[in-house]
């Protein structure tokens, strides 16, 4: 702890002269760079508009409130859709991701190459997004739910598989070994010692992803891939603010609702 | 007939994950009604699937051919903007967040402004940040001043949330300490509670960072800046040469991103 003596009295310090210099460099360099992007992003924006906000703003928000309550009679089926996209995207990524998580694996891998194939897999897939992945399979399979159900499937696949090999590496290899020692065969070992180390934590990760995907499958249908976001794109669309205050409060109610019962799922599992 | 028994030994299973058999059955079949209705609502037409296949033989073949060069200064700046835009609401977000982050700590506020804050963060955290942008896109126009503003009013909730669990979980007895020199509000925050949990922060900005830049790359769709909205047109264009070298580049740069990002928090903690 550096101490300078200042007319005799001893001040303390965090940081000596060197380390405090690189502190203010650094402190310097990120203002700076700050400064330059701000000026990137100012230089492309159209600041009539900016300038117009608060307008735009309480129009919108007098257009919106109270919402349409009588559009939620129309709602219920693109909130089915919306299910069904979470829902089935996940059990199909569920499919897809437990054995890429085993083959990933370190300690239930085949071969070192498998391996880094179940690696690739995992990196990949999680780095697109899934509205791309959306936008994707809308031009391939067309508008409609499959895209959306799809698109959910193959994002999630990453994550999962990610928390699923994870958590296989982090097993009890001493339970192996014993079951091992009996003479039983790799289908044996998997089934009696691993699986059942394993099981909780890959049903809790896939109740989670549910949680998340359900709020993801509402935003595909903003390209096209089904659910309640399609009915969302079409009222702003039209500028109908009763109609969008409407489908975000039922947005907001049904990721509040999907959270409490991820939440009462996974503690059940424990 | 018992003696037969004991030497035959009884099949062992392992105990099933739920023990109540009723809740244990009850949920297998609800669940494969569930998954039946649910297929059987999904429109499955083998025709356009069919159609579909082929026209993903096509999509593929173009995708296996990545055009760089023919759209390339627009791919560059639209890449140039998305990672602008994360970079500086990473930056705006957090600078707001240390503020918001006390007013939702229960140990640091008085009620009501715990609330509002808790209010804040909730509606931040509920909405898919394409949703935000929307409504950003239609107040302040077309760009990425929209985009800025919606990934700092996600990356305010993020770090205001963790930031306020971590001020609730602080050592009292350091506070308690600096409080006893006579300090006032603002320095016992400065000096007892900030150098408890901003360590913690540098890594949390740079994850933040991370997802920011996955965002930053399709908030265009909407027309809140960035590489988005080119590969939007590029696939509405049927130019896939272009769309595949921009998914490409969005993935290697989330790529080398969360590497970097990963190898710095390693540095620092």
């Amino acid at each position: 702890m550096p101490v300078i003596y200042q007319n005799g009295t001893r001040i303390w310090q965090v940081r000596n002269q060197k380390e405090t210099l690189i502190q203010y460099a650094l402190w310097l360099a990120l203002v700076v760079l700050m400064v330059i992007c701000g000026k990137f992003i100012a230089d492309r924006t159209t600041w009539v508009f900016v300038l117009d906000a608060p307008r735009q703003g309480a129009e919108m928000l007098s257009r919106g409130v109270p919402p349409n309550f009588g559009y939620m009679s129309r709602l219920w089926g693109s909130l089915w859709d919306t299910l069904t996209i979470a829902t089935l995207g996940t059990a199909l990524s569920f499919l897809i991701a437990v054995p890429v998580a085993f083959l990933a694996a370190r300690n239930t891998t085949p071969h070192p190459i498998v391996r880094y194939l179940g690696l690739l897999t995992i990196v990949s897939t999680r780095s697109i997004n899934s509205l791309i992945w959306a936008l994707v399979l809308v031009v391939i399979l067309g508008p409609g739910v499959l895209a959306g159900t799809l698109a959910i499937a193959l994002r999630s696949v990453g994550f999962m598989g990610k928390l699923m090999f994870e958590g296989i590496e982090e097993i009890d290899e001493e339970s192996v070994e014993a079951v091992r020692s009996t003479g039983a065969s790799g289908a044996q070992v998997l089934s009696y010692a691993i699986w059942p180390q394993v099981i909780t934590n890959i049903l809790g990760v896939t109740i989670y992803r549910w949680d998340i995907n359900l709020r993801e499958s509402t935003v595909v249908g903003l390209v096209g891939a089904g659910g309640i976001g399609l009915q969302l794109d079409a009222s702003i669309n039209t500028l109908r603010w009763a109609q969008v205050s409407m489908i975000l409060l039922v947005i907001f109610v049904s990721v509040f609702i999907s959270e409490w019962i991820s939440a009462k799922a996974r503690e059940a599992l424990i | 007939m018992a003696q037969s028994f004991t030497m035959k030994g009884r099949k062992w299973s392992p105990p099933p994950l739920i023990k109540n058999p009723w809740i244990r059955y009850g949920l297998i079949i609800g669940g494969l009604i569930y998954f039946a209705f649910a297929i059987s609502t999904l429109n499955l037409d083998p025709s356009r699937i069919q159609r579909g296949i082929e026209r993903s033989g096509r999509l593929l073949l173009a995708f296996l051919q990545p055009d760089f060069a023919t759209r390339g200064s627009i791919i560059f700046t639209g890449m140039l903007e998305s990672v602008t835009m994360a970079a500086i609401s990473t930056v705006i977000g957090f600078i707001i967040a240390v503020p918001v982050a006390f007013g939702a700590a229960r140990n640091m506020v008085p009620t009501p402004i715990y609330v509002v804050c808790r209010g804040l963060i909730a509606l931040s955290r509920t909405f898919q940040e394409v949703i935000i942008a929307i409504l950003f896109v239609v107040m302040f126009g077309f760009g990425p001043f929209a985009g800025v503003l919606t990934l700092s009013f996600g990356s305010l909730g993020f770090f205001s949330k963790l930031l306020a669990e971590d001020i609730e979980e602080i050592d009292e007895e350091q506070v308690e300490a600096i409080r006893a020199t006579g300090a006032s509000w603002l320095q016992m925050i400065t000096f007892a509670v900030l150098p408890q949990v901003l360590p913690r922060m540098v890594g949390l900005t740079l994850y933040r960072f991370d997802i920011n830049i996955r965002e930053a790359a399709i908030l265009g769709i909407v027309g809140a800046g960035g590489i988005g909205s080119t590969l939007n047109t590029s696939l509405r264009r049927y130019d896939y040469e272009t769309s595949s070298a921009i998914i490409l580049i969005i993935i290697a740069l989330v790529m080398v991103v969360e590497l970097t990002s990963g190898w710095i928090r390693k540095k620092v903690q």
